[in-house]
Formats: C-alpha cells, structure tokens, sequence
C-alpha cells in the first residue's frame, strides 16, 4: 500500500506521515501541491491519495477533480485532509468523488477512523 | 457603508462656507448677467472642491505614515533586539512567523520522532520482562534460565535509567521549542495593530472617496463579487456562529452522511 501525501506546508505532511507509519502505513511519498503529485500518481505507483484542499499552483480540489478524469486514476481513493470548512465546499467536494474528508485540526483518531471507512468500502 | 449619508456633515466648516459664500454669489452674477465673472466663480468653485480633496488627502496620508511609523516592536533583550531589527515591515514580520512555527514545529517532531522508538522498545522490554518474572514467580524456570534472566534485568534498570533520563530532556526540549509562542505573539499583535489602523484609515479614505463621488456627481457601475465554492479560503474565524461553515468533524460527518455518504 503506497500512499500519497499533498501538503503545501512541510509540517503537515510529516504529521500525517507519522501518523500513517503508527497505523501501519509506512511506504509513503510526499508533494507540495496538484501539479507536483499530478506526474506522480500519473506513474501508477500510489494506492491511495491523502490531500490538502487550499495550495499555491493546483489546489487539491483541482487535483482530485483531475485524478477522478483521468482513466487510469478515476477510482484512486482520496481523502481530504484540510481546513477548508465551508459546506458548499464539503458538499462540492463530495460531488467531484471524494472518498473521505478530515478537516484540520484533526485528531489521530479521526485520521484512522476516516482511512479504515474507506477501506472497508472499496474491499 | 450607506451612500445617502449626509456629506455636509463631515465637511470642513470653512469648506463649506466657501463653497456657499461662492455659490451665492454664482446666482447674483448670473442673474445679473455678469457671466466673466460667473465664470470666474466657477472655476473658484472647482478650486475650492480641489482644495477639500487635497486636504482630505494630505490628513490621511498623515495618519498612514504614522500608524506606519508607529509599527515598531519594543525588543526585551538583545537576542530579540537583533532578530526584530533586521526587519521593517509587516510582511518581513509575518513571514518571521511562518519560519519561527515551522522551526519549532520540526524541532518537536525531531525529537519525538527520536524518542518514540525509544519509548517503545522500553516497552517492548519491559514486557518481555514482566513475562519471564511471572513464569519465576510460578516457578516454572530452569536455573540456567534464572541466570540469563538476571543479567538481562541488571542491562534492563541500567538501560531504562539512562533511557529515562534522555526521555525527560526530549520532553523538557519540546517544551523550549514552544518558546516562540512569545516572539511570535508578539509580532503579531503589532501587525495586528497596524492592520487595524491601517483599516480605520482606509475606511475614511473609502467615506472621502464616496464625499468625491458625491461632489464630482460620479456613479459607478460595481460588479457583484461572485463568490466561488471551489476556491480554498483557509481556516474560517468565528465557525461556531455562522450556519454556512461546519464547526468541527462531527459536522462534517452529519453533512456528508446527509449526501449519502
């Protein structure tokens, strides 16, 4: 299981990042925004996509709405992990198909919670 | 802001006592037929409306440049001092921030990074021990076994001893890392500060503007903001008291499950 994990802020990404390694999820990679992680779900390595919505260069809203057009990624899963916390953006998000969606700040709890419910979905 | 605010209100006495002494005499010279010198008036009229402009201006500049000016930090030591000279402006400071939260953010994460393996391979350990002493307490181990135990539990105390003692200078570090909660605040209350006036100023700038729209007769054809559900805004301020905003996970929860989810 690779895991994918968008953030602009360095910090962000090495809290999900520790806290994928407890649940078990070691092989992951990191990006700082859509038009870095675009090219490299493109290479078809990554299992799952962990996303920040609010990023310079291509938003993670962008990112998931290209990952969901794109023939070879269109059934990747993808939680959003962000704090973006308007309900038309919640109820956008869900339209454009994403799979899961923490907003910051957020517990480890949260995190597992939200990551096994999509799991259990898509086995 | 309201656009039928009464502009006389606010404007300079002598102003406006120009502009009616003018006026007045605008109406004699025209109903007298003196139109040279009627026109004389006007373009005095127009001077004086320049006038009002210029000052109402100049004054806002004024208080611009001083709420600027005034944006200075007052440094407790030296180290402070030095760190806080080397900047100048509002945007140098938040920036200052950003690096101070990340440094401190990386610092912690480095040592509980390096102190959770170490944590657990106490534990780890101390529940093998725990096991092998209760199979000793029920007398179910060999002798050679009893020696083998032995030395591993003399390694075990001398190993958590210094374990423990690296533990609480981890902890007692992430708890200077937080140090620059002080820097940081205080940085922010002055750009917080120098916001505020800075948005008093150009709420009066915006008040003088509309008095120019009124005195000049102009109207402007404003665009309706469109505002756009995709675009990110970063976290939302007040969330527990506006109804378009969720306040926390639960909410989210409720609202996707309402879609179905």
């Amino acid at each position: 299981m690779k895991i994918l994990i968008v953030d602009d802020f360095s910090t962000m990404r090495r809290i999900i990042k520790n806290l994928l390694r407890d649940l078990g999820f070691t092989n992951t990679e990191e990006a700082d925004d859509g038009n870095t992680a675009l090219p490299m779900l493109r290479t078809g390595k990554f299992d799952f996509l962990i996303t920040d919505w609010n990023m310079p260069g291509m938003s993670g809203f962008d990112l998931l709405k290209e990952v969901r057009a794109d023939e070879n990624l269109k059934d990747l899963p993808v939680l959003m992990v962000t704090a973006e916390a308007k309900r038309d953006q919640i109820v956008a998000a869900a339209q454009a198909g994403v799979n899961g969606y923490v907003v910051k700040p957020f517990t480890a709890a949260v995190l597992k919670e939200k990551i096994e419910k999509i799991f259990e979905r898509i086995q | 802001m309201s656009k039928d605010k009464q502009p006389e209100a606010s404007l300079d006495p002598e102003i406006a006592s120009k502009l009616k002494q003018h006026a007045d005499e605008l109406v004699e010279q025209v109903n007298a037929g003196e139109y040279a010198r009627a026109m004389t008036l006007i373009n005095d009229l127009s001077e004086v409306r320049d006038q009002s402009l210029y000052r109402e201006v100049g004054r806002l500049t004024r208080s611009l440049h001083e709420a600027i000016r005034n944006f200075q930090i007052q440094p407790q030591n030296a180290e402070q001092q030095e760190a806080l000279s080397k900047m100048s402006d509002a945007s140098d400071r938040l920036q200052y921030v950003v690096e101070m939260t990340s440094k401190a953010a990386n610092r912690t994460m480095d040592l509980v990074e390096d102190a959770m393996p170490r944590a657990n391979a106490m534990c780890e350990q101390a529940k093998v021990l725990r096991d092998d002493w209760q199979r000793l307490r029920r007398r179910e181990m060999a002798p050679s076994e009893f020696r083998e135990l032995y030395g591993r539990i003399d390694r075990f105390f001398e190993s958590l001893s210094g374990d423990a003692e690296k533990m609480y200078g981890d902890l007692s570090e992430i708890l200077l890392a937080q140090d620059f909660q002080d820097l940081t605040g205080q940085v922010i209350q002055k750009v917080t500060a120098l916001v505020k006036e800075v948005e008093e100023n150009l709420l009066s700038l915006v008040v003088m503007a509309s008095h120019v729209d009124q005195l000049t007769g102009t109207v402007h054809e404003l665009k309706e903001q469109e505002s756009s559900a995709i675009k990110g805004e970063g976290p939302q301020m007040r969330a527990a008291e506006r109804s378009d905003v969720v306040s926390g996970q639960d909410d989210v929860d409720d609202l996707l499950s309402s879609l179905g989810f």
